[in-house]
């Protein structure tokens, strides 16, 4: 960095304004009117006019209530239970739809419950169910995704720090798939994944010797989600393997060759060597997995259009659901600023977890 | 280390190259079954869904079903459209956020300081977050065409590459790479009297052959696979790309052979460029690892 | 005077070379036929033969592929840049008609007035859209299946009962000679589930909402009636009669290779069914409890409403609907021509014909989709409603909470303009 600068006002600005500019026209002002469209009722397109709602979009998605319920019993008193021998409650809905007692429940729809002691049991009631369905769905995969393939992808780069001839030949397919458009992996995964006759299914039959049952990756509700995270992972884990490995090529090998003289164990010299040499890499790999999982879209949209029961939805593919698919522009507008508030909030986070201990 | 000997020291080496191996076969299957069955008949391909044969190129094989993929949509249309986008967005990128990043490095203006926050924190943004408002405002901004004051942009090349020729991260990486190059060249050119563009243009830029590429290629891969802005402002055939494309295929009588060949034909251009270049292409994404 | 002569009649003439192109007036289309061979060249065909047969208007053609149609449109209308001519599916047209994309047609109607109902798009009492074609779904099968499981052949005085369905499709799952006894097509995510399925729910007493006032759907999505499909559909799912998700692939060869005893398919893949099997059957739609029902209506012309020259849009359109070309549509893509007449020009819905029984079918058995600016949100609702319980989730909370959905859509729209 030159010591000795000097004041450059005009020179700074035009150096500075093309891609200032762009970015305030491109990104500043839309992620403002993001915001103000969120607080409007503004559609597509539509003859009625947009009017100021306020907080109404937030509401709706956001809306939660709670409420206490006794257990059902018959005339002599007795619990009723169900066949699993657990109690049974009175019906939601008698509370949700046109109850006047309960207005401020009403149309929400069950979320979890949890007991209390005794027979009575909590319900969470929430009013949009899909999106915080989404929101639960979008943190799990960063949160399962950020590690696994951040790990997954150091031991790849491990693997790939060896002496070995044709070594070289790993890393370029290990590599590969990164290259490859998401959509074009969706599609192919997709055969992959098929219930019926995919590829996953036949390669399982034939490894377990046919003991393997079929089963329907995408189409059932338990395994969709991991099996878009499996193939999320595939794709994405070389990029990732690289910046480790060129992590790992900086570590000094007198290092490595003290640790040998000490006669430090693997395991010992990975800790103590390679890891701290690491940290700064960790870093990084670590923010830019969780800023790329929090866009999770494309797959789905090709793969399960957020079904099947919901199990795949995410918070982007709400938000262009909701805008484009339904039109509905303040919707999907809110949607994405609360998207932004929880990515800004989780990359606090992080930084405040990364930060420089002395 | 201790218990390698003269003779358990092939084994081991067997069970290196065996890991590796199974590992290599697990990332590249699905290529090779797209390969592979763009080659068969769609009833064939789907039957051999079912078995090994899917990795094999077994059975019935010709080029029937490029033939008919180039008969049903313009691809040769769709991929000028796809390179020329993504080529004129990552030169016009190269320019701009290098030009930007000199000006945080070198430069002392007021507002500096500002400017560079404001521009890290929208790293933050996701793009999914301001795609509906900046479609809305794609849809009314003015162009000055052949014909005068043309407006809304949808429909056009000019969507698809200036909203994206200014983002932080190519920024942050020029402001990184800028941050260690040796200041005394700077000095010295300052004291002998080169004006800013010159220095811009002579010196810092003819060293910045690694970042350029780094950047080049993460934006090319960004631009040549980008779906959901092409999905949302691109419909009119001549201007679309080759994700949007896709859609020709998936008519009411889906040909998956066809579709297997489209698949083909737009992803083994770039997997054939990034094979040639594959070591230039890892080093220089490596590279940006070291310094973040 | 030879000198006036002379350069009158080389201005005639120039203005006479130049002038039919001069006068002619240039129209813009779009259609959604881009990627499918057979269609395309049928729309270019009758662009050509109005453009030769007159010298006021000049059409030109764009194509967009079926599945990004709808959203092109859209971006369209965002941007200002609608063609003069456009296609709509019937079941959309209200909602472009209130959202201000297309204005009413300016065509006679006497030429209409033999049309099938369904391919007559009306709004708001005005004619917005007219089609060449009506779309019917019918149970697909073979005569052989139906003889060996025992089966009457049902006919279309005298449907299947409820009963008699059921016992269908047990007979169908206890021979074990199928996969699944029923293909509903659940592979066809998008405008299927609506135009498909609710038929059904129609035909057990329910709707996707309350036709009428449009301003509500509860009663209709989930009153008893509705109810009741609902948990006959989530049946036929979970006792095995039918597969809940589906791969596209599997869809359009599964009952060619026999998978399937029965086929819920539309008769635009009929012609696909007709030439794998000699015995091919189209069965009408079961009576569930409200008389048999299937859908109508599919894609139609109108007219955008920035278009300046909606005379010339509206005699394109005229020319169009000639019986000629309602025959070539149907024997190019297999689609019930819109009048009887055309019928008869038709190898597949003439007299005899293999398909001839749609055209009674539709007559006696559709239903249009909901005719309200709202359904392009109903239908997404309604949608994602039986994906749901397809996939077992529970019937009435569903039902309950996709006639919240589209009531609050409603009230969110000031009523669709209801």
């Amino acid at each position: 960095m030159a010591s000795k600068l000097t004041q450059s006002n005009r020179a700074g600005w035009l150096f500075a304004l093309p891609g200032f500019g762009l970015m305030v026209v491109f990104i500043i002002l839309p992620f403002f009117f993001a915001i103000s469209l969120s607080f409007t009722n503004q559609r597509l397109i539509s003859p009625n006019p947009t009017e100021w709602v306020g907080l109404a979009n937030y509401r709706q998605l956001l809306g939660m209530g709670m409420i206490t319920l006794d257990a059902v019993t018959d005339e002599s008193g007795q619990i009723v239970r169900d066949d699993t021998g657990a109690p049974t409650y009175p019906r939601l809905r008698e509370y949700t739809r046109n109850n006047p007692d309960y207005p401020h429940l009403d149309g929400m729809k069950q979320w979890f419950s949890f007991g209390r002691g005794g027979e009575a049991r909590t319900f969470v009631l929430a009013r949009d169910l899909v999106f915080l369905t989404a929101v639960k769905n979008t943190v799990v995969f960063v949160l399962v995704v950020a590690p696994v393939q951040g790990g997954l992808a150091l031991v790849l780069a491990l693997l790939i720090n060896q002496k070995l001839r044709g070594i070289n030949i790993y890393r370029t397919i290990y590599f590969m798939p990164v290259v490859v458009s998401i959509v074009v992996v969706s599609l192919l995964w997709r055969f992959i994944y098929d219930g019926n006759n995919g590829l996953l299914n036949n390669i399982l039959d034939f490894l377990s010797f046919g003991y393997f049952e079929p089963v329907n990756w995408l189409g059932n509700p338990k395994t969709a989600f991991g099996s878009i995270i499996g193939m999320s992972i595939w794709q994405a884990v070389g990029f990732h393997m690289v910046i480790w490995l060129s992590g790992l090529q900086t570590i000094s090998p007198t290092l490595y060759e003290a640790a040998e003289i000490e006669g430090s164990s693997k395991w010992q010299t990975f800790r103590y060597v390679t890891w701290p040499g690491l940290r700064n890499t960790a870093i990084l790999v670590l923010i830019v997995i969780t800023m790329q999982a929090f866009g999770l879209f494309a797959q789905i949209d090709v793969m399960t259009n957020g079904g099947p029961l919901d199990s795949t939805q995410t918070i982007v593919f709400q938000a262009v659901e909701r805008g484009y698919g339904k039109q509905d522009i303040s919707g999907g507008s809110a949607i994405s600023v609360l998207l932004f508030l929880i990515v800004l909030s989780i990359s606090l986070f992080q930084r405040w977890l990364t930060r420089e201990r002395t | 280390m201790a218990l390698v000997t003269p003779e358990n020291r092939g084994l081991r080496l067997v069970v290196r190259y065996t890991v590796l191996t199974i590992i290599a076969v697990i990332f590249c299957f699905p290529l090779v079954f797209m390969i592979m069955s763009s080659f068969k008949p769609s009833q064939q391909l789907l039957t051999d869904t079912g078995s090994l044969r899917a990795f094999l190129p077994v059975g019935d094989l010709s080029f029937d079903n490029y033939i008919e993929a180039f008969a049903r949509a313009p691809i040769g249309l769709f991929v000028f459209n796809s390179m020329f986008v993504t080529g004129t967005t990552v030169i016009l990128t190269l320019l701009i956020c290098s030009m930007t990043a000199f000006s945080f490095v070198y430069l002392k203006w007021r507002g500096r300081g500002l400017v560079l926050s404001i521009i890290l924190a929208t790293l933050i943004v996701p793009f999914e977050t301001i795609v509906i408002p900046l479609l809305l405002l794609a849809s009314k901004l003015p162009w000055l065409g052949l014909h005068g004051i043309e407006w809304g942009w949808l429909n056009s090349y000019r969507v698809q590459i200036i909203p994206f020729v200014a983002d932080g991260l190519t920024i942050f990486l020029f402001v990184q790479y800028f941050k260690d190059l040796p200041g005394e060249l700077i000095e010295a050119a300052r004291v002998e009297g080169a004006s800013w563009p010159q220095i811009y243009r002579r010196i810092v830029m003819p060293l910045s052959g690694p970042v350029m590429a780094t950047a080049a290629i993460l934006k090319f891969l960004a631009m040549y696979n980008s779906y959901l802005w092409p999905l949302m402002v691109v419909q009119k055939e001549q201007y679309r790309p080759v994700m949007v494309g896709l859609q020709y295929f998936f008519q009411l009588n889906i040909a998956w052979g066809e579709i297997m060949a489209y698949l083909s034909l737009i992803t083994v251009p770039v997997l054939a460029f990034y094979l040639l270049l594959q070591r230039a292409f890892i080093a220089s994404i490596a590279s940006t690892g070291v310094k973040g | 005077m030879k000198f006036l002569k002379l350069s009158a009649g080389a201005m005639a003439l120039t203005a006479g070379l130049s002038g039919h192109a001069w006068a002619q007036t240039a129209l813009t289309m779009w259609y959604h036929g881009a990627g499918n061979e057979v269609e395309s060249q049928i729309i270019n065909q009758i662009v050509s033969d109005f453009n030769a047969s007159q010298s006021d208007w000049s059409v030109t053609l764009e194509s967009f592929p079926q599945g990004a149609y709808n959203d092109s449109v859209v971006a369209g209308a965002l941007a200002g840049s609608l063609p003069d001519i456009l296609d709509v599916d019937g079941p959309v047209m209200p909602n472009w008609a209130w959202s201000g994309y297309m204005q009413p047609l300016q065509i006679d109607e006497s030429v209409i007035a033999n049309f099938l109902p369904g391919p007559k798009g009306y709004w708001d009492g005005k004619l917005y859209s007219i089609g060449l074609w009506d779309a019917a779904v019918a149970l697909v099968t073979r005569q052989s299946y139906l003889d060996e499981l025992g089966l009457r052949t049902p006919t279309l005085d005298q449907p299947w009962n409820a009963e008699e369905f059921q016992a269908a499709l047990d007979a169908a799952k206890n021979s074990g000679k199928f996969d699944y006894a029923l293909d509903l097509g659940t592979a066809w995510t998008g405008e299927w589930y609506p135009y498909a399925f609710s038929p059904f729910l129609q035909s057990f007493g329910g709707d996707i909402v309350d036709r009428s006032t449009y301003l509500t759907a509860e009663g209709a999505l989930n009153g008893e009636a509705a109810m009741t499909f609902g948990h006959w559909w989530q049946d036929l799912f979970a006792n095995g009669y039918a597969p809940a998700t589906q791969d596209g692939a599997d869809r359009d060869t599964g009952f060619a290779n026999g998978k399937y005893a029965f086929s819920w398919n539309g008769n635009w893949a009929a012609l696909g069914a007709l030439s794998t099997f000699d015995d091919t059957v189209f069965l009408p739609a079961p009576d569930l409890g409200n008389g048999p029902k299937i859908g109508a209506a599919s894609w139609q012309f109108g007219v955008s409403a920035s278009s300046e020259h909606p005379d010339g849009a509206s005699a394109f359109i005229q020319f169009a609907l000639q019986d000629k070309y309602l025959a070539d549509f149907s024997n190019g893509i297999g689609l019930i021509p819109a009048t009887a007449a055309a019928a008869a020009m038709t190898e597949n819905y003439k007299d005899g014909g293999p398909m001839a029984m749609f055209f009674g079918l539709t007559e006696a058995q559709a239903l249009v989709r909901p005719v309200t600016p709202g359904y392009v949100v109903e239908a997404k609702v309604f949608e994602k409603a039986l994906a749901d319980i397809a996939n077992g989730a529970n019937v009435e909370d569903t039902l309950d909470a996709a006639v919240d959905e589209i009531n609050a859509d409603i009230e969110r729209n000031g009523g669709y303009g209801h």
